[in-house]
């Protein structure tokens, strides 16, 4: 009994002179409150099937269904964040987390209030009015996250949302996140292809080979990990162990190519 | 202590320059003027150029007085400036309007092309019989005239922009669940603003030819009109004064936009 279900996907692109499959037979289960990861190599199609899951492409085949409802019918269930933080630069930090609300027509006071304990919580009390370029990268990325929150989704995408960011601030936000979804008890889904930053946020990895994308091995991260704070897990001595053996596992994907 | 009373008398000295230089650039601009105008008054006067035909700046000046002791240079002034106005406002928001349809319909836009290519390049004012003849010869056909000259190059310009906004802002809007329209008012329209804003420094300069040639072809009243009748009467005095007023407006209206550009940019990539 899963709480998100891909079932059966494949998808091809066409373009005039080829067709090219990205993702074929790919089928996984996530439980509510998870944080699962997909990592692989570029060209292993895990934006796509992101893309699929946020229902913003529609599969060749197959289906994803969420607490047993076809993806068509969700409203605003599943929020996504990408690789860059695309905050609107000619809106305030303020009109910027609430947009997901202002489309959805659910500005209320409440939920208003809702966003600026978000953006307190996110360490951002104050910028309100600011707009996106008085602020720095990292903050920026926070803002993201409280605008992804904001609609209060079941099921969050991160689409390697620490990827454009400096390695110690992208460390500071990993706990932030993680202790962020844990809090709210969300389910997520992080696509990244740093090792590292799978196993210590995910309680599951899915590793993917490419051409076409499909899941090459499932790995459970071990309780006494799971139970840590991303960086203090980077520290633990089952830490680099695992990444050892993903790190195998990655050569021979490559090498079967 | 020494090291900071140097250091602004280094700055005073600097600001210095940079002011001595502006003075020397107003200087010489003044000197053009100056040179061109009396250069002008003492050719014609000793009949080096025919005083017929390029006049004088006194009689310019004369004639500026008497027509504005009696009024109608500011009626005319009045018709111009007012058509060129609405002119091009229309154009530009008819333009937007259109470029908005365009990127709407993917597919109206591939149908369209090779009519907007034709259109752009024609020459619009080509077309002033028949918009004369259809919309009858009064200020609403000179309004056409003005609009119609920027519409089509405003469409592509601004098309072209909105097509270029970067994908991953609808992205976002997409995962919010955005209807198309309400992704073009979030973010395809504030993103082109800045291109809205230029294009319309440049349709200030294509309505004030629209609305001439306009005026010329209704020949009733206008700067165009004093110009064209200046011209069959043969007094170039009129005809002149005519283009210097136009020259000065022109470059007011341009100033106006650029000072608006200038506001609503700043407010908007703050």
């Amino acid at each position: 009994m899963g709480f998100l279900k891909i079932d059966e996907i494949h998808h091809t692109y066409f373009t005039k002179t080829s067709a090219t499959t990205a993702l074929s037979n790919i089928s996984l289960e996530v439980e509510e409150g998870e944080f699962v990861s997909f990592l692989g190599p570029s060209g292993c199609g895990k934006t796509t099937l992101l893309s699929i899951i946020a229902g913003l492409l529609k599969p060749t085949e197959g289906k994803v269904t969420l607490e047993d409802q076809l993806l068509e019918k969700l409203d605003n269930q599943i929020g996504y964040m990408l690789q860059q933080d695309y905050l609107f630069p000619w809106k305030t930090i303020e009109e910027n987390i609430q947009l997901g609300l202002k489309l959805n027509n659910q500005l209320t006071t409440e939920k208003m209030s809702y966003t600026y304990k978000l953006l307190e919580q996110m360490g951002l009390s104050g910028v309100e009015k600011q707009y996106p370029s008085q602020l720095s990268g990292g903050m920026r990325q926070r803002v993201a996250l409280v605008r992804t929150l904001a609609t209060e989704p079941k099921l969050l995408m991160l689409d390697e949302p620490f990827s454009a960011l400096d390695y110690q601030t992208k460390l500071r936000l990993e706990d932030l996140v993680s202790d962020t979804l844990k809090s709210f008890g969300k389910t997520a889904i992080l696509v990244t292809h740093d090792i590292g930053e799978a196993i210590a946020m995910s309680d599951r990895i899915f590793l993917f080979s490419p051409r076409p994308g499909q899941i090459y091995k499932i790995i459970h991260v071990p309780d006494e990990l799971r139970a840590l704070p991303p960086f203090q897990a980077r520290n633990h001595e089952l830490y680099s162990e695992i990444f050892q053996t993903i790190w195998k596992e990655v050569e021979s994907v490559e090498t079967e190519q | 202590m020494k090291q900071n009373s140097k250091l602004e008398f280094l700055h005073n000295e600097y600001i210095q320059s940079l002011k001595r230089e502006s003075r020397w650039v107003r200087f010489y601009q003044l000197i053009i003027f100056v040179v061109f105008f009396a250069g002008w008054e003492i050719f014609s006067r000793n009949q080096w150029i025919d005083p017929l035909i390029f006049s004088a700046p006194s009689k310019i000046w004369n004639l500026l007085i008497d027509k504005i002791a009696d009024g109608s240079l500011f009626l005319d002034l009045g018709y111009t400036v007012s058509e060129t106005v609405l002119g091009f406002i229309l154009g530009t928001l008819l333009g937007t309007i259109l470029a908005a349809i365009l990127w709407w319909s993917p597919f109206l836009s591939k149908v369209l092309d090779p009519y907007l290519v034709v259109l752009n390049s024609m020459p619009k004012v080509a077309l002033g019989p028949i918009l004369i003849v259809a919309l009858g010869p009064s200020m609403t056909s000179i309004v056409a005239m003005g609009a119609i000259i920027s519409v089509i190059i405003t469409t592509i310009v601004v098309y072209t922009s909105f097509r270029e906004v970067d994908p991953n802002y609808l992205k976002v809007l997409q995962t919010f669940g955005a209807t198309r329209f309400q992704s073009f008012r979030e973010a395809i329209l504030p993103a082109c603003f800045p291109t809205i804003i230029s294009t319309l420094k440049v349709n200030v300069g294509l309505s004030w030819v629209g609305v001439i040639v306009g005026e010329f072809l209704v020949s009733k009243r206008g700067l165009g009109y004093m110009i064209i009748y200046g011209f069959q009467v043969f007094n170039f005095t009129l005809v002149l004064l005519s283009l210097l007023v136009i020259a000065v407006f022109a470059t007011i209206m341009y100033q106006l936009v650029e000072l608006l550009e200038k506001k609503l940019i700043k407010n908007s990539s703050q």
